[in-house]
C-alpha cells in the first residue's frame, strides 16, 4: 500500500508537531540522526528504533481505510461549554484555537469507510486537539460511530490517542465514558466485532472505557498506555518508575493487549482479525 | 465533636459552641439553673449554622465532603440496613479492603450493597487506602453485582473515593480496563442498580461502581471527571510546594470551576436527586443521615421493582445516551 494515496483533507492544515521538517532529524526513541524521508518511507517510524512518531487523524484514515476514503459523519459536531468553563483561559477560546491549529472540529473523526473492501464503522482520534480529550462531542460522536455498527451490522474500528476526558466540561466528559461503554455492551450483545487501536499516548478516561473493550485490543509499538498518568504515579508512591512502565510492551507482559503491531502492518493486522471477526467476504 | 473537627468556615458556630460548654460547665459546677440562657446560645448556634450552611461555597462543600467524621459506607450499612453478611475478595488476586460489600437487608428488600470505604484513624486509613481501590477492588464490586443479578437482588452502591489508586501495581493489573469493564457490565446488569454519591465522587474511580438506574448525592458530596487537586495541578499548575495561600486558592478556582456539587449535578440532570442531609452535615447526626438514606432507597427500590429486567436495561442505557452537551 502506498503511503498517503490520497488526500481525503487538507493535511497542511493540520499542524504536526510531532512530526520534523527539513532533511535531517533526530529519533526521539534513539537519538540517531535520520532523514526525514526515510522516516517518511517508513511510515513515520524509526528504521533503527521503531519509535511511531505521532501521526494525524487523517494520516491514519490514509493508512488504514481503502484508498484513504472516509464518508465522514457528524463533521460539523462542535463544543459547547455547559460549565462555562475558565481556567488561565476560556474554553472556548481554547476550542477555537485548536480548531484553528488541527483543521479539524474536534478531537475525533469518525464515519464510514471499507477495508479490503468491507464496510466498516471507523473512528480516529486527533492528540492535536486539546491533547484528544473526550468531552460531549467526542463522546456523541463515538456513540453515533457504535450506534452505525449496530444498525448496519457491520464491524467497528477505533484508534485512540488521547490523554483522557475533557477537563473544562467536568462531569459531562465523565459521563461519556458511560455512554460509550454502555453502547459497546449492547454491540458485544449483538457480537459485532470491535477492534481497539492504541496508539501514543491512551490514558486515563479514554483507556477506562472503550479503548480497553475492544474484542481484540492491539497497540503501536511504545505507546504510553494506561489509567493514572506516570508523573501522578510516581509522586503517589514517591519514588522512580520500572523502567518501560505503561508502556504498549509492558501492558502486553501484564496481559491486557493481545498484540503490538508496527505501524507499517496495521492495516493488514486489521485486515486479518476482520476475516476472523466478522466471516469471510 | 472536638475543637480540631470544625472547619475554618465554622470558626463562629465553635465561638457559641465554646459558650454553651462553659455554660454547661458552670452549671453543673456550680449548681446553677441555666437551661433557659443556654437553650437561648443553641438557638443562636442553630440560627447561625443554618445561615453558614445555607451560603457554602464549592469548596466548602468539598471540605464536608472529606471531612474526617463524615458517615462512610460502613457506618450507613451499620445504621440503615439490618443482617449485613460481608463478602470478599475478587477471586482473582485479593481482596480489596477499600471496596466492601455483601448481602443485606433494608426493611423487607434483600439487597446486595456495595461501596467504597474510607478508614478513620491512621491505621483504618491506611488499611481502607483512603478509599482507594484498586483494580481488584472494582472486579470484586463487579463480582458481587453478578451474584446479584443471578439471585435477582438489587443492587445499593455507595461511592465515596477521592480516585482510583494510582500506584504501580494498580497498573499492572489494569486499573483503567477494571473500570471499563464495570462501565459496561453495569450497563447491562438486569437487577435495579441505586448509586448513593455519599462524599466523594472522584472520576472514573466513582464511575466505576456509579452506573446505575438511580443516581443520588448527598447534598454536600461532590462528583466530578477530577479531583479540584488534580484540576489546579493540570491547568494552574498548583502543585504541593507551591505557596500554601496560592495553592488553596487555584484548589478553591478549580472547585467552583468543575461545578462538582449535589446541586450542580443536579441541574445538569446528571443525577437524579440531591439528598438533603441534617443540619450542619452529615457527620453530625449519623443516625439521621442513615433514616434519610433509607427512606430514599427503599422508595427507589419499590419504583424499580416495577419494571422488567428489559424495561431497566432499556432505560438505564437511555438515561445515558442522552447525556452530553454540544452544536450540531
Ligand atoms: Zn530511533
Amino acid at each position: 500500500m502506498e503511503w498517503f494515496r490520497k488526500k481525503t483533507r487538507d493535511l497542511a492544515a493540520g499542524e504536526k508537531k510531532d512530526i520534523p521538517d527539513g532533511v535531517w532529524t533526530k529519533c526521539k526513541g534513539c537519538g540517531e540522526i535520520i532523514t526525514v524521508i526515510s522516516l517518511k518511507k517508513n511510515y513515520w517510524t524509526c528504521p533503527k528504533c521503531d519509535y511511531h512518531f505521532r501521526i494525524t487523524s487523517a494520516d491514519y484514515i490514509n493508512l488504514i481505510l481503502d484508498d484513504g476514503r472516509l464518508e465522514e459523519y457528524d463533521a460539523n459536531m462542535t463544543s459547547a461549554d455547559p460549565l462555562v468553563f475558565r481556567d488561565t483561559k476560556r474554553y472556548m477560546d481554547r476550542i477555537a484555537e485548536a480548531r484553528k491549529k488541527t483543521g479539524v472540529n474536534d478531537a475525533v473523526i469518525c464515519g464510514i469507510g471499507k477495508i479490503d473492501g468491507r464496510e466498516v464503522s471507523f473512528a480516529v482520534m486527533e492528540f492535536a486537539f486539546i491533547g484528544g480529550s473526550m468531552g460531549s462531542v467526542v463522546g456523541e460522536k463515538v456513540a453515533r460511530a457504535i450506534e452505525r455498527s449496530l444498525q448496519r451490522k457491520i464491524p467497528l474500528i477505533i484508534i485512540s490517542c488521547s490523554g483522557g476526558a475533557r477537563m473544562m466540561e467536568g462531569v459531562f466528559s465523565l459521563m461519556q465514558l458511560a455512554k460509550t461503554s454502555a453502547l459497546l455492551a449492547r454491540l458485544d450483545k449483538m457480537k459485532i466485532p470491535f477492534i481497539s487501536i492504541l496508539t501514543n499516548p491512551t490514558t486515563a478516561g479514554v483507556m477506562a472505557s472503550y479503548a480497553s473493550l475492544g474484542d481484540v485490543i492491539i497497540a503501536e509499538p511504545q505507546a504510553l498506555l494506561g489509567f493514572a498518568g506516570p508523573r501522578v504515579i510516581a509522586q503517589t508512591i514517591g519514588g522512580e518508575l520500572p523502567p518501560g512502565f505503561q508502556s504498549s510492551e509492558f501492558f502486553l507482559e501484564h496481559g491486557f493487549l493481545d498484540s503490538i503491531v508496527h505501524r507499517s502492518k496495521m492495516r493488514k493486522a486489521v485486515i486479518t482479525l476482520l476475516d476472523y471477526l466478522a466471516g469471510p467476504k | 465533636m472536638k475543637e480540631q473537627d470544625y472547619l475554618d468556615f465554622e470558626r463562629p458556630i465553635l465561638e457559641l459552641d465554646r459558650k454553651i460548654k462553659e455554660m454547661r460547665d458552670l452549671a453543673s459546677a456550680e449548681n446553677l439553673e441555666l437551661s433557659k440562657e443556654i437553650e437561648l446560645l443553641e438557638r443562636r448556634r442553630n440560627r447561625l449554622r443554618a445561615e453558614v450552611y445555607s451560603k457554602l461555597t464549592r469548596w466548602q462543600r468539598v471540605q464536608l465532603a472529606r471531612h474526617p467524621l463524615r458517615p462512610y459506607s460502613l457506618d450507613i450499612i451499620q445504621l440503615a440496613f439490618t443482617d449485613f453478611f460481608e463478602l470478599h475478595g475478587d477471586r482473582r488476586f485479593a481482596d480489596d479492603k477499600a471496596m466492601i460489600g455483601g448481602f443485606a437487608k433494608l426493611d423487607e428488600h434483600r439487597v446486595m450493597v456495595i461501596g467504597q470505604q474510607k478508614g478513620r484513624d491512621t491505621k483504618q486509613r491506611q488499611y481502607r487506602n483512603f478509599g482507594m481501590c484498586h483494580p481488584e477492588g472494582y472486579r470484586k464490586a463487579l463480582r458481587l453485582m453478578k451474584v446479584a443479578e443471578k439471585f435477582g437482588l438489587p443492587i445499593v452502591i455507595f461511592i465515596d473515593t477521592p480516585g482510583a489508586y494510582p500506584g504501580v501495581g494498580a497498573e499492572e493489573r489494569g486499573q483503567a480496563e477494571a473500570i471499563a469493564r464495570n462501565i459496561m457490565e453495569m450497563a447491562a446488569i438486569e437487577v435495579p442498580i441505586i448509586c448513593f454519591i455519599i462524599g466523594e465522587g472522584a472520576s472514573g474511580g466513582a464511575l466505576g461502581i456509579g452506573v446505575g438506574d438511580r443516581v443520588y448525592m448527598l447534598e454536600n458530596s461532590w462528583y466530578t471527571v477530577i479531583s479540584p487537586e488534580g484540576c489546579a495541578a493540570i491547568l494552574w499548575k498548583a502543585e504541593a510546594g507551591a505557596d500554601p495561600a496560592k495553592l488553596e486558592a487555584r484548589r478553591r478556582q478549580a472547585a467552583e470551576a468543575l461545578k462538582l456539587t449535589a446541586s450542580d449535578n443536579a441541574a445538569f440532570e446528571i443525577i437524579d436527586k440531591v439528598v438533603p442531609e441534617p443540619p450542619g452535615g452529615a457527620h453530625m447526626d449519623y443516625e439521621g443521615t442513615a433514616r434519610i438514606i433509607k427512606g430514599e432507597l427503599i422508595q427507589a427500590l419499590n419504583e424499580l421493582k416495577m419494571l422488567s429486567p428489559e424495561e431497566l436495561c432499556n432505560k438505564r442505557l437511555e438515561k445515558y445516551r442522552v447525556i452530553g452537551v454540544y452544536n450540531e
